[in-house]
């Protein structure tokens, strides 16, 4: 027993990338009370998601009359689909475009910035270094929506508010996937590695796009999902910023659907705020399918140091 | 040159110069511009209030003044603090189990497990409120079910006694998969050694959880910690996405953000509401600061 926690100290210190655990003692019983549990907690995620897809396939008038985690009575999805993206002359389908323009030049964009400054905060030592790192991560610690209505503000004096460089600049910065590249650059790219590229005369431009840029990919796709995750589910930023219907992203036209079908006056429209709703998320989901084991080793490369 | 580059670290970054802002000025640029100057021009409003006649004046600090004595601030202040206290545990206590049993060993199919409890992190906060919402409803959703099924108003997800726990209950499930991906992440990168070590000491499950899983946890626990006041204090997006469901028993004021942003889109009091922003941008700092701060020096111990 005392052996177990006199390892401990000496094996936080060798820092060696051990990703995957060499010997997992294969001879582990599988238990199969815990599986039950956490088929319990799978189902507490995902029911909603299949509740979600059922209802994308019924009427307006099934909606209401059938049992919600069943089918109803006609398969309505492909004209659900149809009606969703012709409704007030394709609407949907210009906020599916301005989303896409604000996650490739906001995600794009904010993950390049961070990658290049945590290389530089990683790699160089600089005046001022100290400095500007302490800044990025006290800015972790505030809160994006305490200052979206400053930002707004500010936006509004200028003239940028109701065009697309209010969403976009925002989500430009991401002082985590600051955090996170300049973590992963301290083991990722060796220091001799850029020394002996600088003896070479390489430039400092060039051995970061031929070399580093190479070495830190890991770490640069975890930013960018994350980026792109928080940048396609933007909801408070784009709906302060924007007045004018046709730069809205998804996140924003859904839930004036939404208000739409249940206020005063209401015209309800539910089973377009439902395969609305469907139709954004599936995207982001198979990206995140595809994506999701470069993310595991990202991120487990980032806590390495911590 | 492969001999300079086999010998121990001579010096790491020994040289101190400029080039290192070539690559760290277009964030910083950037940084300025849309993070600490909207900061600056929040604290220049919080000082001025919007006069009955001619403008804008100067009052200090005026309006903190008037928002330590806002019974409604107070009041939001309480329910994220209230939200925060019960919402956050439940949570983090969750996905730290999912996050040990998926990396336990013990369980069939753990990958399937663990992408399917991470799955309603990629669901954007608009739509899990959505659905959540429509779930909730008695029209066609399955709170109503269950009601019919057991002949009397069992759940009542919108009712003044509950709707900060349904809201609760959209958090929880938006982000379990999320903080148990930051804690699965820290336990796999624990030495495989330490396993073995324990192994020949014939230490049990429990006991690997609590000598070597738990303390190697400590640090994304803080983490997830700090991200998930962070979040509580700034809730938005549910309350507002519900407001249309239970508009009765969501307020204007229901959280502080919701406040701001009405106070600036409903009232024009530009002026209180970046005295508001400020102030909950303080709190939370704060309180991120401290638990960090108790968080590290415990792991120094």
């Amino acid at each position: 027993m005392s052996a177990v926690t006199e390892t401990l100290p000496a094996a936080k210190k060798t820092r060696r990338p051990n990703y995957v655990r060499p010997s997992k003692a294969p001879r582990q019983r599988k238990s199969i009370v815990l599986t039950i549990v956490m088929a319990i907690v799978v189902i507490y995620s995902v029911v909603p998601l299949l509740w979600l897809v059922l209802n994308a396939t019924k009427s307006q008038a099934d909606l209401f009359s059938s049992f919600g985690l069943w089918f109803g009575g006609d398969f309505n999805l492909w004209q659900n689909i149809v009606d969703t993206v012709t409704y007030r002359d394709g609407i949907f389908l210009q906020w599916f475009g301005n989303t896409l323009l604000y996650v490739v030049v906001g995600a794009g964009g904010a993950t390049f910035l961070a990658t290049v400054a945590g290389y530089g905060l990683a790699k160089y030592n600089f005046p001022g270094r100290r400095a500007v790192f302490a800044v990025v991560l006290g800015a972790v610690a505030i809160p994006g929506t305490a200052l979206a209505v400053p930002t707004f503000l500010m936006f509004s004096q200028l003239g940028l508010t109701n065009t697309p460089w209010a969403v976009i600049l925002p989500s430009l910065i991401s002082p985590f996937g600051l955090y996170l590249i300049w973590n992963f650059a301290v083991d990722a790219v060796p220091t001799e590695i850029l020394e002996a590229a600088r003896m070479d005369g390489a430039s400092e431009i060039r051995t970061f796009f031929t070399i580093s840029l190479r070495l830190l990919s890991p770490g640069i796709v975890t930013v960018l999902l994350f980026a792109i995750v928080a940048t396609w589910n933007n909801y408070f930023l784009p709906l302060i910023m924007l007045s004018e219907p046709t730069w809205y992203p998804l996140t924003v036209g859904l839930s004036q659907w939404s208000a739409q079908a249940s206020g005063v006056a209401a015209q309800p429209i539910y089973n377009l705020v439902i395969t609305g709703a469907l139709l954004t998320i599936v995207p982001i989901v198979v990206a995140f399918l595809f994506l999701q084991r470069f993310w595991q080793s990202g991120l487990s490369a980032g806590s390495v140091k911590q | 040159m492969t001999s300079a580059a086999v010998t121990p670290r001579p010096m790491r970054r020994a040289r101190r110069d400029w080039r290192g802002w070539g690559f760290v000025a277009p964030f910083m640029i950037v940084f300025l511009a849309v993070l600490v100057a909207p900061v600056v021009y929040a604290i220049v409003l919080s000082l001025f209030r919007q006069q009955l006649v001619g403008g804008s004046g100067f009052v200090g600090l005026g309006n903190y003044v008037q928002l330590f004595q806002d019974a409604k601030f107070w009041e939001s202040l309480f329910r994220v603090t209230l939200f925060l206290v019960v919402q956050v545990p439940i949570m983090l206590a969750l996905s730290l189990f999912v996050a040990l049993a998926v990396d336990s060993a013990r369980l069939h199919g753990s990958s399937f497990f663990r992408i399917a409890i991470f799955l309603p992190y990629a669901v954007p906060g608009v739509v899990a409120a959505l659905i959540w919402g429509f779930m909730y409803g008695n029209q066609f959703g399955l709170s109503g079910s269950i009601n019919d099924l057991v002949g009397f108003e069992l759940l009542q997800p919108f009712s003044s006694q509950w709707v900060l726990a349904s809201i609760g209950n959209i958090v929880t499930w938006e982000f379990m998969g999320y903080n148990m991906l930051i804690f699965y992440a820290a336990l796999k990168v624990i030495p495989g050694e330490l396993y073995e070590a324990a192994e020949l000491d014939g230490a049990g499950q429990f006991r690997i959880i609590s000598g070597i899983k738990l303390p190697a946890l400590r640090g994304s626990i803080v983490i997830a910690t700090v991200f998930s006041i962070i979040g509580s204090f700034q809730l938005f997006n549910e309350p507002n996405l519900l407001k249309n469901l239970a508009p009765n028993v969501i307020s204007s004021y229901f959280t502080p953000n919701m406040y701001a942003y009405n106070l600036s889109f409903a009232g024009q009091q530009f002026n209180y509401s970046a005295t508001v922003a400020i102030v909950m941008g303080i709190i939370t700092a704060v309180i991120a600061y401290i638990v960090q701060l108790r968080g590290s020096r415990q792991e120094v111990r």
